[in-house]
């Protein structure tokens, strides 16, 4: 044993820098090994294959009469699908010259025409509670985790959170069915 | 500290083991005749305390594992199945939920004493910091445990602490889809909760292990915060220790027992009590009370990055205490400056956890208006915690510093056997102190 060590090292074959080559080589190969054992075990976390499979959803709005809001599951978050009066689009589009953290005019989030249906994605854009409608200072909702305040087109206001509630893709099918996802 | 063995093996048994497995030596040297000040007060009962509440939640949370059943569709009913139909179910499950409370009770009082008597200050920072990755492991524990009974505040908190992670640029939305498993919090998420629920506590138990190791490297710090220097200075671990902790622990069950038995549910929110709903967030959604004050330096900043960074910062400051600590005295008992603006932290760790369990637009005296001062009256609970979540950070980033250059502090004794035996409270009783001394 002792003698073919010191063959190792001494020896006319045991360039150093080859044996350096070697270490390297086997290090390299066990942290890609490791590396490639790590990733099944850390991606098994990531939504599996029947959650991928996402559905989109179709509503009838009929269901739902001027003034009020109805909220649907839609990918485990709650939809908000409100019926807006003409007060509160009045209000929404007075306020689209106002300051805010998130600019964006009340036509832009509605369809062209249809400035009464306001689709929104029902999750605090801070920290994913589900606002209230009617509590805010701005006539909107108001989110009770952390009080961020929204306006009547659902622009954040006042409060920690960072964006306006987020509107998902949608399309009318007719005048009182809509596609959403 | 941790000097030479002094395990004598008296029987043949006992020395048959001792030259094959030391491990009655090992315990020997660690809880009999470890030498331990013998000034030590009941602030440092405490680490016992927090062993014995690890052990309860250890023992009662298999248990509850044993009648559990981690789905989204049963978890909630399962609860109740304990609660009614399980012998002494709901027992286990009222020790188990206020020993959480129980658990943070006592790591709070033991983390104070330990900032207090500076007990994070050269050698103990490597124990000091183990505390802390405790913490932090408690914390995580406490919060999966808590979604596990799928009630409204299980869910919704879930949904705030995952989305936490969301705040970071880049990687954060890829981080809370990781943790959610899908894109909501749903079924894939309490079943890993559930998973992690019970692997965390062994992981705890395992940094417990290390952080008596670093202690019995570095031997216990004291209220005199000198160093032991010699025998008459320190007694054995047992029976005097022993004694004392398991005095200190018959009491805080008393305190256990008052909850479980007589206020189970005080500690606990009522909207837990209402199955989880996904499509409405409760008005009066507010975190567990050991979270409280996190959560009002969360709430106090108006933007989210800052929120989250501020409220994690509010951690990190403790992991860097020890450098961030100048003064050269040990124990804030000798800094009279340094005593006084401990006390104000305290007041204001209080003040953040009271900011966190009211509305942040409510006013704090009275129901008068005063004047906006940017997004909110300056009466309201918001701007009180931020002014609370200011003087938490001034404290360990100035003004622990400067003190450390500036205070006059007062003259430290010699030694702890000169205290402790010539204190003035202690001065009629030398005949008691005396047999101590055979020790």
């Amino acid at each position: 044993m002792a003698d073919t060590a010191e063959g190792a090292t001494k020896g006319p074959g045991s360039d150093p820098s080859r044996r350096d080559f070697i270490y390297i080589a086997a290090i390299t190969a066990a942290a890609g090994g490791a590396a490639a054992l790590a990733w099944p075990f850390i991606d098994q976390m990531n939504p599996s294959a029947d959650t991928l499979a996402l559905a989109s959803t179709e509503f009838d709005l009929t269901k739902v009469a001027d003034g009020q809001q109805v909220t649907l599951k839609w990918r485990g978050k709650p939809l908000f699908v409100r019926n807006r009066t003409p007060a509160e689009i009045q209000k929404a589009v007075a306020d689209d010259g106002a300051a805010m953290k998130d600019p964006q005019k009340d036509a832009d989030r509605v369809k062209p025409g249809k400035a009464q249906w306001l689709v929104l994605i029902g999750s605090c854009t801070h920290l994913g509670c589900v606002p209230t409608f009617g509590g805010g200072d701005y006539g909107g909702w108001f989110c009770p985790c952390h009080g961020s305040h929204y306006d009547t087109s659902g622009r954040i206001r006042k409060g920690p959170a960072p964006l306006n509630l987020a509107v998902p893709e949608y399309e009318f099918l007719s005048d009182t069915k809509v596609k959403i996802g | 500290m941790s000097g030479h063995s002094t395990y004598q093996p008296k029987t043949g048994i006992e020395r048959w083991l001792d030259a094959r497995l030391p491990i009655v030596r090992l315990g020997y040297d660690s809880f009999v005749d470890y030498p331990t000040p013998r000034n030590l007060n009941y602030w440092w009962t405490f680490g016992g305390i927090l062993s014995l509440c690890l052990a309860s939640q250890l023992i009662t949370g298999i248990i509850l594992v044993m009648h559990y059943t981690p789905s989204a569709d049963h978890a909630f009913a399962s609860v109740e199945h304990i609660m009614r139909d399980v012998n002494y179910g709901w027992l286990i499950r009222y020790m188990h939920a206020n020993g959480a409370s129980m658990f943070f009770i006592a790591v709070y009082v033991h983390m104070l004493r330990g900032l207090y008597y500076g007990s994070y200050k050269a050698p103990r920072e490597v124990l000091w910091i183990l505390g802390c990755v405790i913490y932090l492991l408690m914390m995580a524990t406490a919060f999966m445990g808590y979604v596990l009974p799928w009630g409204q505040m299980s869910f919704h908190g879930a949904v705030v602490i995952t989305n936490l992670f969301g705040a970071l640029p880049i990687v954060g939305p890829s981080i809370t889809t990781w943790l959610w498993g899908g894109f909501a919090v749903d079924n894939a998420t309490l079943n890993r909760f559930f998973s992690l629920h019970y692997l965390l506590p062994f992981m705890i138990a395992g940094v417990v292990i290390l952080h008596i190791w670093a202690l019995h490297v570095v031997g216990q710090n004291n209220p005199t915060g000198v160093e032991p220097k010699s025998k008459a200075d320190t007694l054995p671990f047992t029976p005097y220790a022993t004694v004392k902790d398991g005095f200190a622990m018959s009491v805080f069950l008393i305190l256990f027992a008052t909850f479980v038995f007589y206020l189970p549910n005080a500690l606990g929110h009522a909207d837990n009590y209402v199955e989880a709903n996904p499509l409405v967030t409760p008005a009066h959604i507010v975190p567990e009370w050991y979270f409280l004050p996190f959560y009002a330096i969360l709430r106090a900043v108006p933007d989210k990055l800052m929120g989250v960074l501020a409220m994690f910062g509010a951690i990190a400051c403790l992991f860097a205490l020890p450098w961030l600590d100048t003064s050269k005295v040990r124990s804030m008992r000798y800094r009279p400056t340094a005593k006084l603006y401990f006390i104000i932290f305290v007041v204001a760790c209080c003040i953040l956890g009271l900011c966190g369990a009211k509305l942040p637009d409510d006013p704090v005296l009275g129901h008068f208006k005063t004047f906006t001062l940017g997004d909110a009256d300056l009466n309201s609970f918001v701007w009180l915690s931020r002014f609370a979540s200011l003087y938490y950070f001034a404290f360990f980033l100035v003004i622990l510093p400067v003190l450390g250059l500036v205070e006059k502090t007062l003259p430290v004794p010699d030694s702890i056997a000169s205290p402790a035996l010539s204190h003035p409270a202690a001065a009629p009783e030398q005949a008691t102190a005396a047999p101590e001394m055979k020790g």
